[in-house]
């Protein structure tokens, strides 16, 4: 069996005298989905931050592909083809749909401010070939009529889409969802699962925070359960979905 | 539809990246650029020229600080600084303080440079304050140039500050104190510095400074870098100041701390919030018409309110100075009237105003 | 030891000053997120309203010294009447100048706030002329010796007078409904909303309390410097708002820490330094303290919710 791209070893965050996370291991093989549940308030989101450098872990390692990224700034980790989505979106409100994309490929841009300033003929191409590609990719999710909008005008819906195009944007390795399916209805929903999948047939390997059972059960390869910060239960859909410890941190003793 | 009309809404595509426009604002904007190609012919009084010239120097701080402000949305309030700097990097090194008298036209870039250096140095210890507490800092570094100028009075001359700087020599021909190849020098400079501000807005550079006003947390896990985003601001903010400076020094041939105090600063500020934040078209508006208020419409008005007061043998009218009562009162009704100022895209506008319900909504999504 | 002892009280009678204004910088951005860029003028404008004020009771700037309880008796007169005066205008200014704009974007109301302060300074310098005007002394002045230290009653009058506002503010704000009314909507203001707090009210109340004391603090600075000038709200007004910064903007007692730091701080760079340095080393100060403690001396440290 080759190497997960994504391992997580041991790590314990702490903020204060509340530990968010407790000496959590977690292995994302490469092409799949892996998802993590848990109630609210079990460190999920903490799991994704630590991944994206927003916090540095108090214990425990984060290896991407081998490398530990532990330390790495949230610039630098998104260099290494980790891409995500925020809990409650976080778009570039003013501005375009197109734009915000674009911005999302900054890490596999190359123009110089000189470039930028002067128009240079190689940034003149490379500005045409993001373009293109996001174009590509509003397309994809199905936003391309919106390109010229700003995000902020878009619908909550869109919006949702429009993050995780612009996390697409530089063909990550790794993409983070964190609650997509949040606020959907159930159409949105079977729309998301097909997006989800089809992103994982791109070759892109997916983590995904949700709340959804039927989505998560119907498109993970992989479920993760956390309650209070700690690992209680790890296994195919089939496997967690009948685990007495996961149906007690749900529903609580004697459910 | 006429086919007038018609051909007027044709799209064309305008040279140096400005991009595509429609006939009529492509028409609309030569007409402009030409009226200003033409306006020292037209206007032959040498005090109108000047005046309008001196909007140069205003219009590229304008420029600069948009960047900053517009742009990257760093809050500067001391942004005078770098002016003061670009004109002091030229007056010293081109006057005779220390009987040293470098070229005016490289020293023009590297006024700008020296002003882009200290938007760096300045602007590290800044990196990690937000909104408010960077507007405080940047205002108190607005304070410590002018203070330091003043202070270091066996370089800069003191209050008394640096007089007898060089004017600008073109193959031969001496600017002197006419203030027309200043004005045209301002224009080229500013008509470049529009098509770079353009050039940049829709660049990889660009739109990491937008995303980073926008939402610093998400951009820089898009993969943007916010210490050198940030400090590229400061520095092409800067750079702008610089170079106004150093045109201002060799057009008044003298410069002193006290004219580089906060109220330049604030004026620029107000210029870029007038006009309409982080819009191109709006800081060339805003800036032309503050300029034209404060150093034209308002100078009058007291000469007015002083000759009236004068004919009527009234000491309190004759000594009325209303400049900055209307100023004041000016940038209370445009700010209360027109919140996103005066040039904004209509569908920025519909936003803004019901922007709070939207915000809420999407809010109460999430929970 | 007895200049450096001198130099501190120097200092804090000048930080009660800066402490005075500061509070009402810290006040109304805790509520509004506002820095207020009027305040300072405000400020001036109480030490105009007091000379005005002063004199409508016949007392000019002749040097004529009303002792006893008369005095006593003027001088609460006088800053009752110009605290009250200044708080009217603040609470004006904030309804026609600031209220619009409460949900506009965030540089809107500073533009206001700074056109407003083009406009104070403009009516005080047709009120009072463009060059510096004397605050009659009517007090008595006597000094107190001790051991090489000198203060004067002025001296005393600035101290205790901005010490005990602070108390009074201190004691109003936790121990009243609509001291309480403010902190809850400093805290949240659509929360203060459902919970039946009248944010209108609470907020113009508010600029009520911290102009008020802009306009004591117009008084004590008349009695302390002796002359006065339209323009100098700027500085008190920008040294105030970096004390409410350097203490953590939106706290009360940081905006008094800072106050009375930089007046010490300015103290000591004057004695010690020299008082062409004063703002490089107040404002450097600054920097330093912020880029250590991004949010003032006693600000939260409020880490970004993801």
């Amino acid at each position: 069996m080759s190497a997960p791209l994504l391992a997580i070893e041991g790590l314990t965050k702490r903020f204060g005298g509340l530990t968010a996370v407790k000496d959590l291991t977690l292995n994302v093989e490469a092409g799949s989905i892996a998802s993590l549940i848990g109630p609210n308030g079990a460190g999920k989101s903490t799991v994704f931050n630590v991944i994206t450098g927003i916090y540095t872990p108090t214990a425990g390692d984060v290896k991407l592909d081998g490398r530990s990224i532990v330390g790495f700034k949230p610039h630098q980790v998104a260099g290494t083809g980790v891409m995500r989505t925020f809990q409650n979106i976080r778009l570039f409100a003013f501005m375009t749909v197109l734009e915000n994309v674009m911005v999302g490929d900054q890490t596999r841009m190359h123009a110089t401010p000189f470039d930028s300033a002067f128009r240079t003929p190689r940034a003149q191409k490379e500005e045409r070939a993001v373009t293109e590609r996001a174009m590509e990719l509003l397309d994809y999710v199905g936003l391309a009529s919106y390109a010229r909008e700003w995000a902020r005008n878009l619908p909550y819906g869109m919006q949702r889409r429009l993050e995780i195009a612009r996390a697409l944007a530089p063909q990550p390795r790794l993409l983070l969802l964190d609650e997509p399916a949040a606020g959907a209805n159930p159409t949105e929903k079977r729309d998301l699962m097909g997006l989800v999948r089809s992103i994982r047939d791109r070759g892109i390997t997916i983590v995904l925070i949700e709340h959804d059972m039927k989505l998560v059960m119907g498109i993970s390869d992989r479920v993760t359960v956390l309650d209070y910060g700690e690992k209680i239960s790890e296994g195919d859909p089939q496997t967690v979905r009948h685990d007495p410890r996961v149906i007690e941190a749900y529903l609580g003793k004697g459910a | 539809m006429s086919a007038g009309e018609r051909s007027l809404r044709a799209r064309v595509r305008l040279p140096l990246g400005i991009g595509e426009v429609q006939a009529w604002q492509a028409l609309g904007l030569v007409a402009i650029i030409a009226l200003f190609v033409f306006y020292p012919l037209i206007d032959r009084n040498q005090g109108d020229v000047s005046s309008v010239a001196d909007a140069g120097y205003f219009l590229l701080l304008v420029f600069g600080l948009n960047i900053v402000v517009g742009f990257a949305g760093l809050l500067d309030l001391g942004y005078a600084a770098f002016f003061a700097i670009g004109a002091y990097a030229y007056a010293m090194v081109a006057s005779t303080q220390f009987n040293l008298h470098f070229n005016f036209w490289p020293m023009l870039i590297l006024s700008g440079c020296v002003a882009a250096l200290f938007g760096v140095i300045l602007g590290f210890p800044t990196l990690r304050l937000r909104g408010d507490y960077l507007a405080i800092v940047t205002l108190g570094f607005g304070e410590i140039v002018p203070q330091v100028f003043l202070n270091l009075d066996k370089y800069t001359g003191g209050p008394n500050g640096i007089s007898n700087v060089d004017q600008p020599v073109l193959f031969g021909y001496h600017f002197g104190f006419n203030p027309v190849p200043y004005y045209y020098l301002y224009l080229v400079v500013a008509l470049i510095s529009l098509v770079l501000l353009n050039n940049l807005k829709h660049s990889r550079l660009g739109r990491a400074w937008m995303a980073i006003r926008e939402d610093e947390l998400a951009a820089t896990h898009m993969g943007v870098n916010p210490v050198t985003t940030k400090l590229l601001a400061f520095a092409m903010g800067a750079s702008f100041a610089g170079l106004a400076g150093c045109i201002y020094a060799a057009k008044l041939t003298l410069i002193s701390p006290d004219e580089f105090n906060f109220s330049v600063s604030v004026t620029v500020l107000s210029a870029i919030v007038l006009g309409g934040m982080g819009s191109l078209t709006g800081a060339f508006i805003g800036g032309l018409l503050l300029a034209v208020l404060n150093f034209k419409v308002l100078p009058q008005v007291t000469n007015w309110t002083h000759a009236l007061g004068a004919a009527l043998h009234n000491e309190a009218v004759q000594n009325l100075d209303l400049h900055y009562i209307i100023y004041g009162l000016i940038l209370v009704l445009v700010m209360l009237f027109r919140p996103e100022g005066l040039v904004s895209t209509a569908s920025r506008r519909a936003e803004l105003h019901h922007a709070q319900p939207a915000a809420s909504a999407a809010a109460a999504g999430v929970e | 030891m007895a200049t450096f002892l001198q130099q501190l009280i120097n200092g804090i009678a000048q930080g009660g000053m800066y402490a005075l204004i500061a509070l009402g910088y810290t006040m109304v951005y805790g509520i509004v997120e506002l820095i207020n860029f009027a305040h300072g003028d405000v400020f001036t404008l109480g030490s105009f309203l007091c000379i005005a004020i002063l004199a409508l009771l016949g007392v000019s700037a002749s040097g004529q010294v009303i002792g006893g309880w008369q005095g006593a008796l003027i001088a609460l007169l006088v800053i009752l009447l110009a605290a009250l005066l200044c708080g009217v205008v603040g609470v004006l200014i904030e309804r026609f100048a600031y209220r619009r704009l409460r949900n506009a974007p965030r540089l809107a109301p500073l533009i206001t706030a700074i056109g407003v302060s083009f406009l104070l300074q403009g009516v005080m310098r047709n009120w009072k002329g463009p060059s510096e005007i004397s605050f009659p002394q009517f007090l008595p002045n006597p000094t107190f010796s001790y051991g090489g230290v000198h203060i004067d009653a002025r001296e005393l009058l600035v101290v205790v007078v901005s010490i005990a506002m602070m108390i009074a503010l201190q004691l109003f704000i936790y121990n009243t409904k609509l001291g309480k009314a403010m902190r809850a909507s400093a805290q949240d203001r659509d929360a203060a909303q459902l919970m039946g707090i009248n944010v209108n009210s609470t907020i113009a109340w508010t600029f009520f309390i911290g102009s008020a004391l802009a306009g004591v603090a117009g008084f004590i600075s008349g009695m302390y410097f002796g002359t006065t000038m339209f323009t100098n709200g700027y500085q008190a007004g920008l040294k105030a708002f970096t004390a409410a910064v350097l203490g953590g903007i939106g706290n009360i007692a940081g905006a008094m820490l800072g106050g009375f730091l930089i007046g010490i701080v300015e103290a000591m760079t004057a004695q010690y330094i020299s008082d062409q340095w004063t703002n490089v080393v107040v404002f450097s100060i600054l920097v330093l303290i912020l880029v250590l403690r991004p949010s003032g001396l006693l600000g939260e440290q409020l880490p970004e919710k993801v």
